[in-house]
């Protein structure tokens, strides 16, 4: 093991993770490893700190206790391996700016003090416009996109940031299905490239289709490991209490009323709403 | 006065001079203000200058411009803080906690300006001036200073420009980019406060917000990038700065402050109404013209649907039919639909009133519509 390194092998590490909001504890001593190169979700329900999480991972919420480690560094030592998608509905869309100079956002760290983006850069952008097929819009106003494309535009934002580990806050929340489509064919082509992708996700019918690793999660972690050995009854009735029925066939479980679904401020059509953290 | 002697009188080039430039820096940096939506902190700034202009100049024991900005700036800086304060760990919300520290800061002011006025105090002449400024006091020196922040704030702009961008976008972002977004905005606040301060002795303290606020909205209606927003709330600044001057100087001593403020809000309202796609005029426009074409897609559905259930495509539907069918008279939108050649006219005997049949092409029209009315209502 090199020197300084701590948990080398795993994309994500965190030890002992403690946040509150005026003594409040919103994360609860959290422990839990993410390997490289899977997708994995974050679900729990409304008020389990999904969103609190990957803040605090990216350094935006201070923790009162504990470390994250990105293979074996802290945060701020691989921040340009990081990517990051935070939720749609944390800016102002009426700000006067393009989808191109909304992308071109993602390479301002790289760019470092008193550099301009130039051509070069811009290009970059447009092949990243184009990776989420949005390359007609490069000119848009961003207030005139559907809610979809402004989605699609942030995840070209982190596209272009070329990470090796993906933080995505609620990425499929209130899209619609042709944008979710795409966006988990864009993201299994980065797991596919070896890179690790991390989802806070809200629809529990699609997480086995879409995921192969998952940390359930309410204020404490409830279980985490491969999606198939995770996705039981059992545990999601220790996440979502009474909020949850479950039809459960040969140990795997189906929500028949999903529980975040049915909760209204949850729903994709309320997105400004949907957020749990103040 | 004729223009050139105008020009060339000392007190007007002053005058000109300086609103030109308080016009420039605080149309800037009010649009990163305004798009952060701290609209209301210039407001905050300059009512809590008042106090710090009072203490400025007893500490200095006279109207001494140097001192009374440094008060203002300490004292708006004050103010800043405890709004950041009260919004962080009480749990007040930005408004009230602005509106809180404002009053009580100006209330402050006003109650210092009177202690000094009544200790009889000589050189205290025309400290009032600052609540709605004095724009022909200006001196050169207050010139150089005004110069000095403008030019400040000309370098952090252009050269922190992505920064502040994106700071004023999505901050958490920039923050997991590591950008120390908190030293970000604080400078952008000390730019501003420092607007502020530079601009009390044209325009005031109570109308300075105006002069961070209304540029940047009226520059916002006519722009799709904050690459041209910006210099065009500077330019709307300028222009506000100058033409206030002139009109002043021009109309034999009104007060050049609000002058410069009634410019800026007049452009601040053309750009409500007439810009093009915020304005509230193209707003209407689009709104008539929609509600336009869905009347013409009415009719020819009604044409069309008539015609069928007559079995006849050259069925003629008389004009009184068609009014009382739509409960409103539909000549004029038959005529308009004529003019495309979608509909025709004729008289027919015995009656010789209008009849109306669909052509051709406006039987295809009539179809396309109710096919898409179909599928959308799938």
């Amino acid at each position: 093991m090199p020197l300084g390194l701590h948990e080398p092998d795993l994309a994500l590490h965190v030890e002992d993770l403690t946040v509150s909001y005026q003594s409040k504890p919103v994360l609860w001593d959290i422990d839990f490893d993410i390997p490289p190169g899977v997708m994995a979700a974050i679900v729990g329900p409304n008020g389990a700190g999904k969103s609190t999480l990957i803040k605090s991972i990216l350094g935006l919420t201070p923790p009162i206790a504990g470390h994250v480690t990105l293979f074996g560094r802290p945060y701020r030592a691989q921040r340009k391996r990081v990517g990051y998608v935070p939720q749609r509905s944390s800016v102002d869309w009426d700000f006067p700016t393009t989808a191109l100079d909304v992308v071109t956002m993602g390479l301002y760290g790289q760019l470092g003090w008193l550099r301009r983006p130039r051509k070069a850069h811009r290009q970059r952008a447009r092949e990243a416009l184009e990776q989420v097929g949005m390359q007609d819009y490069a000119n848009r106003q961003i207030s005139q996109l559907s809610g979809g494309q402004q989605q699609r535009v942030f995840l070209a934002r982190a596209l272009i940031q070329q990470a090796d580990i993906y933080f995505l806050d609620e990425p499929m929340a209130g899209v619609d299905a042709p944008t979710e489509r795409a966006i988990v064919d864009i993201l299994r082509g980065l797991r596919d490239a070896g890179k690790t992708v991390i989802v806070v996700h809200h629809d529990l019918q699609t997480v086995r289709t879409y995921f192969d690793w998952l940390l359930i999660l309410n204020v404490r972690v409830i279980a985490q490991g491969p999606v198939e050995a995770i996705y039981t009854a059992d545990n999601l009735r220790k996440a979502y209490g009474g909020q949850i029925a479950l039809l459960e066939s040969t140990g795997t479980a189906t929500p028949v009323v999903d529980a975040a679904q049915a909760d209204a401020s949850e729903a994709p059509h309320a997105p400004a709403s949907g957020r749990e953290t103040p | 006065m004729s223009v050139h002697a105008l020009l060339t009188d000392y007190t007007v080039q002053n005058v000109i001079l300086g609103a030109l430039m308080l016009g420039l820096v605080s149309g800037m940096l009010g649009s990163f203000a305004v798009l952060r939506k701290q609209s209301l902190l210039g407001d905050a700034l300059s009512h809590a200058a008042l106090p710090g202009i009072c203490l400025g100049f007893l500490a200095a024991g006279a109207r001494e411009l140097g001192a009374i900005m440094l008060g203002a700036l300490l004292a708006g800086a004050l103010a800043a803080l405890l709004v950041l304060l009260l919004t962080r760990y009480s749990r007040l919300k930005t408004d009230a906690a602005l509106g809180i520290v404002l009053s009580t800061f100006f209330a402050l002011g006003v109650v210092l300006l009177t202690h000094i006025q009544g200790t009889n105090n000589a050189s205290q002449g025309g400290l009032d001036a600052f609540l709605f400024g004095q724009a022909a006091a200006t001196l050169r020196g207050d010139l150089v200073i005004m110069a000095g922040v403008t030019l400040l704030s000309l370098i952090l702009v252009t050269g922190l420009w992505k920064e502040f961008k994106l700071v004023c976008f999505d901050p958490g972002f920039a923050r997991a980019l590591g950008m120390p977004v908190l030293a970000l905005e604080v400078t952008l606040t000390v730019m501003i406060a420092l607007a502020v301060v530079v601009g009390l002795q044209i325009v005031g303290v109570v109308l300075m917000a105006a002069m961070v606020i209304a540029p940047a909205v009226a520059a916002r209606q006519w722009c799709r990038r904050l690459e041209t927003m910006v210099p065009l709330a500077a330019l709307f600044g300028i222009v506000s700065g100058i033409s206030g001057a002139l009109v002043s100087t021009l109309g034999r001593g009104l007060a050049t402050g609000p002058l410069i403020v009634i410019s800026v809000s007049l452009l601040v309202v053309v750009s409500l109404l007439f810009a093009p796609r915020r304005g509230m005029l193209w707003e209407l426009i689009q709104r008539s013209r929609q509600r336009r074409r869905l009347r013409h897609q009415q009719l020819l559905t009604t044409l069309y649907r008539l015609a069928e259930r007559h079995g006849d495509h050259d069925f003629q539907s008389e004009q009184g039919l068609l009014d009382s069918y739509h409960r409103t008279r539909t000549r004029a939108a038959l005529a308009r639909l004529e003019k495309r050649g979608w509909v025709e006219s004729r008289q027919q005997p015995p009656q010789n009133t209008t009849h109306w049949a669909l052509t051709g092409t406006g039987r295809d029209e009539a179809a396309r519509i109710l096919a898409s009315l179909n599928t959308g209502s799938d």
